[in-house]
């Protein structure tokens, strides 16, 4: 009992000592994407003085909690309220506190047209952000690869992206611009205000749109039995592969590198094939696409019967939170299933 | 009272598991070292946990190679040997995700390391023993980039 006592007794000044530490908080959850300094990688620049004078607090916590569906930034569930304002807080550290907040603190949203809206989002704004506000493409280009922006043009009809947003900021953001990024001053290209509140009024329509969902509800591998013998398999497979463009970089057992030559079981054989063209377009969309790679497919003999099996890259893109790799991913998914049945036949 | 004092241990699990959560379906974290430094830092901390990086995939060779511009970019292949052999055998449908990859690419001078969460593949594990693999193996992968990303 007194043990009891002593624990709650004692519970407060646990939690007060353990205090969310945001530039800690920051490095394990943000950096990886967005640079140990902001400077932005796979993510976009978050230490940008246009970027962080123009959102507010609310912004920044909702979509570390929301994230961006379908756009690689995933929800961070797991983080509680103190410890996303703890992370908000490392942010602003980042920022000049002399310099000019572009907030619009005194505006008041909801007097847009939508259909005006429409058709000066399609003079003004389609060319970087999309007919339908679906965002530039390549998110998740690092600056391991050779790149043109530092930053991809946002995604307006990401539920994330709606829910985070503000009109104030969405507002401040067109009059203003964002220097540093290809965002430019709207009120300086000769939009009324008028205008640029009809062009919110289109963008919140987006709302009403279907948001991205991932195919996990495929299988995660893929497999189809051969009639000939693991050798001869491997050889058929081998010959699809390259029939279709590939080039076979590696063929090795499953247990090579992990027993000595002599202990190996040798009931499935690894063949590692490529296509450099394709990994470069996959690289280009999303630096992290590396665990696809190589393509390989086994080839297993188990209870007497030979089979061939893949990982399934419709299974394995839910992982990624980006709905580019869903074409890719339908590609390689086609591959995989060709290449085994031409092998098979 | 004794059936308090008994969970108390499960009190500081859960403590324990509430700081080490894992988030999304891939375990990504920024290492401030160069690429070689990386590089030797995670092939030591997979070893010290137990297990065998059976070899490493030199991706940007074969993209320079072809003519593509990339900085270092490597997938290091990993797992424990009998496990290997254990889990395969009985099920097979592992085959294809192992030995298991960690991504590892260079970003000016800083080094990135990507790998998928095994509890996210949740079809996979369709058994209760497999499940507790996955969360050992998760356990285990975040360990190792911890691990790394602290190494400055």
């Amino acid at each position: 009992m007194q043990f009891i006592w002593a624990f709650l007794l004692l519970l407060p000044n646990l939690t007060a000592s353990a205090a969310p530490n945001g530039a800690e908080l920051y490095a394990q959850n943000c950096a990886a994407c967005h640079g140990s300094d902001g400077r932005g990688g796979v993510g976009v620049p978050l230490a940008l003085p246009s970027f962080l004078n123009s959102v507010d607090d609310g912004y920044l916590d909702t979509t570390i909690r929301l994230g961006r569906p379908g756009r690689v930034m995933p929800a961070f569930a797991m983080l509680n309220a103190a410890e996303r304002r703890a992370i908000v807080a490392h942010l602003r550290s980042w920022q000049d506190k002399d310099s000019p907040r572009l907030l619009l603190t005194d505006y008041r949203p909801g007097s847009g047209d939508v259909v005006r809206g429409k058709k000066l989002f399609g003079q003004h704004c389609s060319s970087c952000h999309g007919e339908r506000g679906e965002g530039g493409h390549g998110t998740g280009v690092t600056f391991s690869r050779p790149r043109d922006m530092p930053i991809i043009a946002p995604a307006l009809n990401n539920p994330g992206f709606l829910a985070a947003a503000s009109d104030q900021m969405i507002k401040a953001t067109l009059i203003n611009g964002r220097e540093g990024t290809p965002m430019v001053s709207f009120l300086q290209q000769g939009l009324r205000e008028q205008d640029i509140d009809d062009i919110i009024a289109f963008v919140r329509s987006f709302a009403l749109t279907q948001g991205w969902q991932p195919g996990s509800q495929d299988e995660p591998w893929l497999e189809m039995e051969s009639s000939y013998t693991l050798e001869e398999t491997v050889e058929a497979v081998k010959r699809a592969a390259l029939g279709k463009n590939f080039r076979i970089i590696r063929e090795q057992w499953l247990e090579d590198g992990f027993f000595a030559e002599e202990e190996q079981h040798r009931e499935a054989n690894i063949i590692y094939f490529c296509n450099f063209t394709f990994i470069n377009q996959a690289l280009t969309m999303d630096p992290r696409v590396g665990l696809f790679m190589p393509c390989r497919i086994t080839v297993v003999e188990h209870e007497g019967q030979v089979k061939m099996m893949s990982i399934n890259p419709k299974y394995m893109s839910g992982l990624f939170n980006n709905a580019e790799l869903d074409e890719p991913c339908e590609e390689m998914y086609q591959v995989y299933l060709g290449i085994m049945e031409e092998a098979s036949l | 009272m004794r059936c308090l004092s008994a969970s108390w241990p499960a009190l500081l699990l859960l403590f324990a598991l509430h700081s080490t959560a894992l988030a999304d379906g891939l375990m990504m974290v920024r290492s401030e070292q160069g690429f070689p430094e990386t590089m030797a830092i995670l092939q030591e901390e997979i070893t010290q946990r137990g297990y065998t990086i059976s070899r490493i995939q030199r991706v940007d060779v074969g993209l320079t190679d072809s003519g593509f511009k990339t900085d270092m970019y490597r997938l290091v292949f990993l797992a424990k040997p009998e496990e290997l052999r254990d889990l395969t055998t009985r099920y097979p449908q592992l085959i294809p995700y192992l030995p298991w990859p960690i991504t590892v690419f260079a970003e000016d001078h800083e080094t990135l390391l990507v790998t998928a969460n095994p509890t996210e593949l949740r079809a996979l594990a369709n058994n209760n023993e497999l499940k507790e693999i996955f969360a050992r193996w998760s356990q285990d992968f975040h360990d190792i980039l911890e691990a790394v990303r602290k190494e400055n």
